[in-house]
């Protein structure tokens, strides 16, 4: 039986793990490829690399990274952050990534999806999707730039279109529950997971493992995404796992 | 030597470090001269089947891999490498495989999430040299929208279960196959890789 994935993710600045509070007071939180290895070892199934440098010298810091994870990390792991053609995609996956994440230039060029999974098969295209909730209408909107700029289109719509254009999974990130440790959106995520054949990976607001459990069963996600609850040791991935197990989730120990 | 065959599409670097890991001589090359000295021969998985074969003949090495095959040199195909090694796949328009085993590769129509994307567990059909060493029901890693049905099932090593059972591995005799990513399935698929790297060598 197909397990659920628990993923660590990683913010990059720099080609270094950056920490923050609401994106302000970002601090160096160490090596990624050191941080990926212990992850790897403790039984993570999957990385996520999101790259928040701003400098045009990105691509540069991106392809270095993946080139040095892949030398010591065997599991798959995806990179995020500011791609935006087929050869950027093409650049990464041949330094070694898995997997490439758009968002923004997803929403901006939609064929930047159908291309990708043509050329290098929807099974390395994600697609995140950052939404927040419309307090008017009750659905959630896709949000742009890294949650700064809306861009008038629902969520689960797009998350339908990302499907259709050839995206093999959609990264949800609640905008509205990250970092507030108080769980994920299970709403959106159910919404989300059941609206779209392709798998979907619940990300934001994990604060403990009843908040992953939840995700995974009442959210109908099939994979959970988190940050602080590793970084900051509260959690281990194996007792993560061993959590869920005993919660009836099908998991890798 | 192993040679990684470089099709221009995609993640092989992952693949030629997991090589390297397992401690095996291995070399990435697109060129029919190296692929005709190598010890073995691993066509690696990213990519999609059509673009993937017009690329292999773009590169004039179609013809050498499927002969090297033929004449029983070591070959370990992943995911869509695996997939190859079949008659035809429905993969963006219908396009011919290798034809080594009869079968064909089509889209998974089931009551799943397609990709079938994640850890898996494979069941052995026998006792193949692939999966020497690793107790059955360790979990590997897949990622792949078409699966292979193999039109006679002597050629099967092992299967997985989503929504049914399908083949997610071959192993005859020189031709070896896995659905999934031995380079991303940690300690236990570098054993897979180590398996072939001694049974090439």
């Amino acid at each position: 039986m197909l397990a659920k994935r628990i993923i660590p993710c990683m913010d990059i600045k720099d080609g270094r793990i950056v920490k923050g509070v609401e994106f302000k007071n970002l601090k160096d939180a160490g090596d990624p490829v050191e941080a990926a290895k212990k992850y790897s070892d403790e039984g993570a199934d999957e990385l996520v690399f999101l790259d928040i440098t701003a400098s045009s010298d990105r691509r540069k810091t991106q392809i270095e990274l993946v080139r040095r994870t892949s030398e010591e990390v065997f599991i798959p792991y995806t990179v995020g952050g500011g791609i935006k053609t087929v050869k950027d995609i093409n650049q990464l996956l041949r330094a070694g990534a898995d997997k490439v994440s758009v968002n923004t230039a997803a929403v901006q060029n939609p064929g930047l999806i159908s291309k990708g999974a043509e050329e290098f098969g929807s099974q390395c295209i994600v697609c995140a999707i950052d939404a927040k909730k419309d307090s008017g209408s009750g659905r959630w909107q896709v949000y742009i730039y890294g949650g700064r700029e809306p861009v008038g289109l629902d969520a689960l719509e797009w998350a339908k279109k990302v499907q259709k254009l050839g995206a093999g999974e959609i990264l949800l990130t609640s905008m509205d529950a990250d970092g507030t440790q108080d769980g994920y959106d299970i709403e959106l995520t159910r919404v989300i997971s059941e609206g779209v054949n392709i798998p979907v990976i619940a990300s934001g607001g994990a604060g403990n493992l009843k908040h992953l459990a939840d995700a995974l069963k009442e959210g109908k996600a099939d994979a959970v995404l988190a940050a602080s609850i590793f970084h900051y040791g509260t959690y281990t991935i194996k007792e993560t796992k061993e959590y869920l197990k005993k919660q009836g989730i099908p998991v890798r120990l | 030597m192993i040679v990684i065959v470089d099709y221009k599409l995609g993640n092989i670097r992952s693949v030629e470090n997991a090589f390297r890991k397992a401690g095996a001589k291995v070399s990435v090359s697109s060129s029919a001269s190296d692929i005709l000295s190598a010890d073995g021969l691993v066509v690696p998985g990213v990519g999609a089947f059509k673009k993937a074969t017009e690329n292999l003949k773009e590169l004039n090495i179609y013809d050498t891999i499927l002969n090297s095959i033929k004449s029983q040199k070591p070959y370990l195909g992943i995911c869509l490498g695996f997939q190859m090694l079949f008659t035809e796949s429905s993969e963006y328009g219908k396009t011919s495989g290798f034809d080594i085993f009869p079968g064909k590769v089509e889209k998974f129509e089931r009551d799943v999430k397609i990709p079938h994307m994640g850890w898996n567990s494979v069941s052995y059909l026998n006792d193949s040299p692939m999966f020497e060493g690793i107790p059955e029901g360790n979990y590997f890693y897949f990622d792949h929208s078409y699966y292979v049905i193999p039109s006679e099932g002597s050629v099967v090593a092992g299967t997985t279960d989503y929504g049914n059972e399908f083949v997610s591995a071959v192993c005859a005799g020189s031709i070896w196959g896995a659905q999934f990513h031995p380079e991303k399935s940690a300690d236990i698929g570098l054993e897979i890789i180590r398996n072939f790297s001694k049974y090439a060598g």
